[in-house]
């Protein structure tokens, strides 16, 4: 894989007295959509929070941009251009979903310095957000806070956007509609990398895939490759796309 | 989608007062105690506010927020018996122009010391409830001692400016001047806290870091600077709230702090651990309720708050106005 936006190298976390990660290697190749799969207990969210800075690597190195960010805090790891939405969605329940998203714009003091192109874009591709606008977001159904926390990582260009579980408990027409924008986001350059057990959705926006077991990245390639090898879902996944 | 504010706590004070009137018989005794009620709890409310934030913000325990206020009382002794002469003038002008820059110095004292105990007590022990009781309280306990080395162990006299002494008669009510001045200094607190909380980038980020300090972060937001600033802030309206206290009792004794960190952890339970809000209506019910039982049944006023915190947690067990995702 030519130039990746991210690699990591034999990473290893530990949380407390428990070894999680056991030498991750994982690349996330630039503008494109790399799905992490594998069972529950895996290690894909201790992967993610790792990337992040919220737990330590205990060994290994994590690099983003050509930089190693193996021992940054979250906030300058974040300040680099990275954007996570978490599996619980990290929402601010008692702010307004306008609150929510002038928190997310670090440049901007008020909404109204929020990029007004940008916004509207946002709210082509979530008009919940719009709606909601002067809401406070605990208030919002499941699917539309997703909606808020995606619109969140990407109220300002990011290089990378990592987002965890994006499909856990949504409707189905709410995962289409979730489809629809990484598939924008995806053709406007940004690079995602994904976490996910929904395997149907997996396979719709998944240009590469990465599978862990174990705490390992036991599997690394083509999305494509893998939805046509049954064989090899079963084995990876115990499970067929 | 409902936007119903939550307003059954608000209705609280109210129905407090109300249920104290037929207890206290006279209007005009009653109209007293709930202008000192409201007196004390503006004044509780001033020094729990910084309190409830620090620990809503960083998960931190300060038992040591006590000597902050014991600080700022003394730190007022030594301003206002400077200025001898506008504190013993009949004209309140020159009285305010004299508490201003007590209370004034008396933050900026208190809040230089709150960036040195977060710096040195506070940080080693982040994420340490039980290390954080100890040393926090061990920090008080070192506090109290200097100020006896610097102020003397006995007890010092604070008194009002002859201008805030006495009362204005309304009906056959007497309503102390200077409560009404704590009242009104608790109001402007209130206000430009909640201001600040809910007008600027970085109260938004202050009710963020409540509820999730690690989003916040995730957001490129260092949350450690902004703890420091809440602490020092907070240290400082301790101060502040302690000139308060000094004038409200008119003496000062350098164990005054542990003495209202009783009530203060009372307030900031009922009011919901990080919610400035509920602080606010923690405090005025627990100044009303005092002073009702101090007048009712005085021997049972320290118990009547207790047995207010139990009442308010069975009714809503995370306080009056819960943080949300606490």
């Amino acid at each position: 894989m030519s130039n990746p936006l991210l690699t990591l190298e034999g990473v290893h976390t530990h949380i407390g007295a428990y070894h999680i990660l056991h030498g991750v290697d994982l690349q996330v190749p630039r503008g494109q959509l790399t799905m992490l799969l594998g069972r529950n207990g895996a290690g894909k969210t201790t992967t993610l929070r790792t990337i992040m800075g919220l737990w330590q690597a205990s060994a290994g190195r994590i690099a983003f941009g050509g930089q190693d960010i193996t021992k940054r805090h979250t906030p300058q790891i974040a300040q680099l251009g990275i954007a996570y939405v978490p599996e619980n969605m990290g929402i601010f329940a008692d702010l307004t979903v306008k609150e929510n998203m002038v928190l997310a714009a670090r440049g901007a003091r008020s909404a109204a310095q929020i990029d007004g192109e940008r916004l509207a874009w946002i709210f082509r591709l979530f008009p919940a957000v719009q709606k909601f606008w002067n809401h406070p977001a605990g208030k919002l159904s499941g699917g539309q806070k997703q909606m808020l926390a995606v619109s969140r990582a990407i109220v300002e260009p990011r290089e990378l956007l990592i987002v965890d579980e994006p499909s856990k408990g949504l409707a189905p027409a709410i995962i289409n509609n979730m489809i629809d924008a990484f598939q924008q986001l995806k053709a406007s350059g940004v690079t995602i990398l994904l976490v996910e057990q929904n395997l149907s959705f997996a396979r719709r926006l998944g240009d590469h895939v990465a599978v862990m077991d174990n705490g390992r990245v036991v599997h690394a390639g083509r999305m494509q490759a893998l939805a046509d090898d049954e064989a090899l879902q079963q084995r990876l996944l115990g499970l067929s796309l | 989608m409902r936007l119903d504010f939550d307003y059954k706590p608000l209705l609280l004070v109210p129905v407090l007062a109300l249920l104290a009137l037929p207890l206290v018989g006279s209007g005009s005794t009653w109209l007293t105690l709930t202008v000192a009620g409201l007196a004390m709890g503006m004044i509780i409310f001033i020094i729990a506010s910084g309190l409830t934030l620090v620990f809503g913000l960083m998960d931190v325990l300060n038992f040591g927020h006590g000597v902050f206020i014991a600080l700022g009382a003394f730190v007022a002794t030594s301003v206002l018996g400077a200025m001898g002469d506008w504190t013993g003038s009949s004209d309140i002008w020159r009285n305010l122009l004299a508490v201003l820059p007590a209370m004034l110095v008396a933050m900026a004292v208190a809040g230089a010391v709150g960036l040195a105990f977060e710096r040195f007590i506070v940080r080693p022990v982040y994420g340490q409830h039980l290390k954080q009781i100890l040393i926090t309280m061990g920090g008080m306990i070192i506090g109290e001692e200097l100020i006896k080395v610097i102020w003397g162990p006995q007890q010092i006299p604070l008194p009002l400016p002859a201008g805030m002494q006495g009362s204005w008669l309304i009906g056959e009510a007497a309503v102390e001047k200077y409560r009404v001045v704590a009242v009104i200094v608790g109001l402007l607190v209130f206000a430009l806290l909640a201001w600040t909380l809910s007008r600027t980038k970085v109260g938004l980020l202050i009710r963020a870091g409540v509820q999730d300090r690690e989003m916040v972060e995730s957001l490129g937001y260092r949350i450690r600077r902004l703890f420091v600033g809440v602490f020092v802030a907070g240290s400082a309206l301790a101060g502040l709230g302690g000139v308060m206290w000094g004038l409200y009792q008119q003496t000062v004794i350098p164990q005054m702090g542990a003495q209202v960190n009783i009530l203060i952890f009372i307030v900031i339970i009922i009011g919901g651990l990080g919610s400035t809000a509920g602080a606010l209506i923690g405090a005025l019910l627990v100044g009303l309720m005092a002073n009702y039982t101090g007048f009712l049944v005085p021997k049972v006023a320290l118990f009547s708050n207790i047995a207010l915190m139990v009442a308010v947690l069975l009714w809503r067990p995370q306080g009056v106005y819960p943080v949300a995702n606490r």
